[in-house]
């Protein structure tokens, strides 16, 4: 992928994931988080991660943005009023969220083989979808039957807790 | 050329607006927001070091492709959880501001 498209997709991803943070109106933040994953997804797609970046887009574009979407739109949840902002409090939440990006730049700026470009790929002859899934049916069968339990468990928790108390 | 460190750095700013996020806002939807941006900004690290270690047969590491595949089953249940226990909260206090839910504060 030319560096062009990576910098394209980046600064989107970057600036439609501040713009959840910033709009305080929860339709347009959640709308914003949508073309976040869309250019995330791109980003996952030029680390040659196809299956990930199309799951990125079925998951979290499709299914739990439509979640999202609904339950605001399910509660009627307006636009926030125009409260007191205690500048302190804000002050300390973006500092302590700037000193944590500026460790993990350090750290990322100490790491040798960050300053190295992607090895070349060999010429696969099976597509990305089969070779994770043979992965995760030979490898990672065990740890794939328990996440099937766990999205068991969160349906029916899903189901339980949104059911009306009798009264 | 598109280096490793530039796929972390974008990570590592996608992680910090997502932390910002759970730490300034108020708002319960919003902050669940805050929290998919940070795991999706963790799963871009990860799947920049699966392209990264390239294997003998010249292939990416699909170990960290398949925790991605984990990572991102677990943050949509907890969404979905998530989402539940806000219509309840919703249901029972009429709002989804943390600052009225301050019961178990100290």
């Amino acid at each position: 992928m030319s560096p062009f498209l990576f910098w394209i997709f980046a600064v989107l991803t970057v600036i439609f994931g501040a713009a959840v943070v910033l709009n305080r109106n929860p339709v347009a933040s959640a709308l914003s988080l949508v073309v976040s994953f869309l250019g995330l997804s791109a980003l996952f797609m030029s680390l040659d991660a196809f299956f990930v970046g199309i799951i990125q887009v079925l998951v979290y574009a499709g299914a739990v943005m439509v979640l999202f979407l609904f339950i605001i739109m399910l509660l009627d949840i307006r636009a926030e009023e125009r409260r007191q902002i205690n500048w302190l409090a804000a002050a300390g939440g973006i500092g302590v969220a700037v000193i944590l990006l500026v460790q993990i730049c350090v750290v990322i700026g100490r790491f040798q083989p960050a300053r190295r470009t992607f090895p070349p790929l060999a010429r696969s002859t099976t597509d990305d979808v089969r070779n994770i899934g043979q992965l995760l049916f030979n490898n990672y069968n065990l740890p794939f039957q328990v996440i099937g339990v766990l999205v068991l468990v969160a349906t029916i928790g899903v189901v339980i807790l949104s059911r009306r108390e009798p009264r | 050329m598109i280096t490793l460190g530039d796929y972390l750095v974008v990570s590592a700013i996608l992680f910090a607006i997502g932390f910002a996020g759970v730490m300034l806002r108020r708002n319960l939807i919003v902050i669940l927001m805050s929290l998919e941006l940070m795991l999706n900004a963790a799963n871009l690290s990860l799947v920049a070091f699966s392209r990264f270690r390239v294997g003998a047969n010249g292939l990416p590491d699909y170990k960290a492709q398949v925790f991605v595949f984990f990572v991102i089953t677990v943050a949509a249940a907890e969404v979905a959880v998530g989402l539940a226990l806000l219509v309840a909260l919703y249901r029972a206090r009429q709002t989804t501001d943390v600052k009225d839910i301050s019961s178990l504060k100290f």
